[in-house]
């Protein structure tokens, strides 16, 4: 459960060090938590400030310099998988928090009770402190979907994201706009005129389905209205709306 | 305008796609232009027990407190819009109630719930909240929440240890720093904003915005704003499409016209002949 930090020189793995702490130190002084011995580390090269769960490197001013899955680092908010290179040494950041599926009941969120003591941001990561008081609330605590941003490492969802949709086209077979190709690259597509007829397209993980939105007219698919319900579409239906016809169709 | 004239409201809930139970209540009263959406936490069935309590303290005693005064008028001991105290009362009424239900029932010792309320009264809104439960404001092209979350991750990102893009992979999502019912007393943060015609809000717990970004949050209302309730369904849809790990609930309000509180001498006399 808690995540760690494992020291390796050259493929070897030489030791493993839990992050208990809210203050990891790193340095060659036998003093810190991971001592180092080589001259190549400064006598305190870095620290890991971890909150609850999440932990965050800082280079507190080494001589030699830290890097974070190959790039030279100052502050970086670790993810699971990072390697920290310290010299001819690697720091490997393991935080599989677990996906508690067995008891997705018991996945809590808690409630904080006294007010966190928070850093003050021009002295980078400080110590937070965090009451123990907690409060079981239910929701998920460590498991969400999310696309990274530009950042090295992905969290490993829980739920597989929306698995790779076909993509799908829709083609204007009349009007002034007969052959245009609308490619249903968003999750929503509204197609009609706002305030005379509106239907939405939406793209989820077992197809395509579309919904009338607004306007006295239902849109109607191969010749039938489809109410007011959503209609999942199959390849080379022929939707009509607002007097426009479109045919839709998987891109293969 | 009368203000259930002025507004459109839809609400919708949905245990998502994990959860055996839903621990979120959602209620609206059209009549006093009042959204009310909690969240609850604790064993069993003591997270819906506590948002249940929370969500009907605040309905029937809103509307108690205003069949004797206006919302718009002030409070006397607060020196604030009444509107803005009623709800800063009543959310700590609410607490008092789950708290001493929580003291006095074993089963539901430590339970507790989010709150997010909004009060319409003569073009503006009133907005209390507690916990990480948000309400969002669509105006234009602008989507943005107005209310700030009570959690570890907000004081993280407000301090500046934590950006807001590096804030959707942290695995501190689910600690709050405020609850409603775990303490004899709460601060509930209360604001008032002014209101626009054509402007949307949202209202939602956590299960929305922890599973749908808030561009897709966004794109969705700004379709789909000709049919609220088809809105909310493509909202919860989209949350359980992408793994609908916790409860998820919505109110959307859609301000249709103006809501101003009649004044001046002719308003008075004809409020006078109607009693």
């Amino acid at each position: 459960m808690t995540a760690k930090l494992i020291l390796s020189m050259d493929g070897a793995v030489i030791k493993e060090y839990p992050l208990t702490k809210e203050r990891t130190t790193i340095g060659r002084k036998p003093h810190n938590d991971i001592s180092i011995d080589n001259l190549a580390v400064s006598s305190e090269h870095a620290a890991i400030i971890t909150i609850l769960n999440d932990s965050f490197f800082e280079d507190i001013g080494s001589t030699n310099g830290s890097v974070v899955n190959g790039v030279p680092t100052q502050k970086h908010f670790l993810q699971n998988n990072d390697v920290i290179e310290i010299g001819k040494y690697k720091l490997k950041y393991l935080n599989d928090q677990p996906t508690q599926t067995a008891s997705a009941d018991f996945e809590k969120t808690m409630v904080l009770r006294a007010p966190v003591k928070q850093a003050k941001p021009e002295e980078g990561f400080n110590q937070t402190q965090v009451n123990e008081g907690v409060v079981a609330k239910h929701e998920s605590t460590t498991q969400f979907n999310v696309t990274a941003p530009k950042v090295e490492v992905t969290p490993a969802p829980a739920v597989a994201p929306a698995a790779q949709m076909v993509a799908a086209v829709i083609q204007i077979l009349n009007g002034p706009n007969l052959g245009r190709e609308l490619e249903l690259s968003k999750n929503l597509t509204t197609l009609g005129k706002p305030g005379v007829q509106v239907a939405v397209l939406a793209r989820r993980p077992h197809g395509y389905f579309i919904t009338h939105v607004e306007g006295v007219n239902f849109p109607s698919v191969n010749g039938t209205s489809v109410g007011e319900q959503p209609h999942q579409l199959k390849d080379h239906d022929i939707i009509e709306l607002a007097g426009v016809k479109m045919e839709f169709y998987f891109k293969t | 305008m009368k203000i259930n004239e002025a507004l459109e409201i839809v609400s919708q809930t949905n245990p998502g796609m994990v959860r055996s139970h839903n621990e979120d209540s959602v209620t609206f009263d059209a009549e006093h232009g009042l959204v009310v959406l909690a969240d609850g936490m604790g064993g069993y069935n003591a997270g819906e027990v506590a948002s249940g309590i929370a969500v009907s303290v605040l309905a029937s005693e809103v509307r108690h407190c205003l069949e004797a005064v206006g919302p718009e008028q002030k409070d006397a001991a607060s020196n604030d819009d009444v509107g803005v105290a009623v709800l800063r009362d009543n959310v700590k009424k609410a607490n008092l109630s789950i708290f001493n239900a929580a003291q006095s029932q074993p089963q539901y010792a430590g339970m507790g719930t989010t709150i997010v309320t909004g009060l319409f009264y003569d073009n503006r809104v009133a907005v209390a909240h507690v916990g990480d439960s948000r309400m969002y404001r669509l105006r234009g092209e602008v989507f943005e929440t107005i209310t700030r979350d009570h959690s570890l991750l907000q004081e993280q990102i407000d301090s500046g240890i934590i950006s807001k893009e590096l804030a959707r992979l942290s695995k501190n999502k689910n600690l709050v720093t405020r609850a409603v019912g775990i303490e004899a007393d709460v601060v509930p943060e209360v604001h008032l904003h002014d209101v626009e015609v054509g402007d949307i809000y949202l209202l939602c717990s956590d299960g929305l915005n922890d599973m749908v970004e808030d561009e897709d949050i966004c794109a969705t209302l700004q379709m789909l704003q000709g049919n609220l309730s088809l809105a909310a369904t493509q909202l919860i849809e989209q949350a359980n499409d992408n793994g609908g790990r916790d409860n998820v609930s919505v109110i959307l309000v859609k301000v249709n016209s103006s809501y101003a509180t009649p004044r001046g001498l002719w308003a008075k006399l004809k409020s006078w002949f109607k009693n």
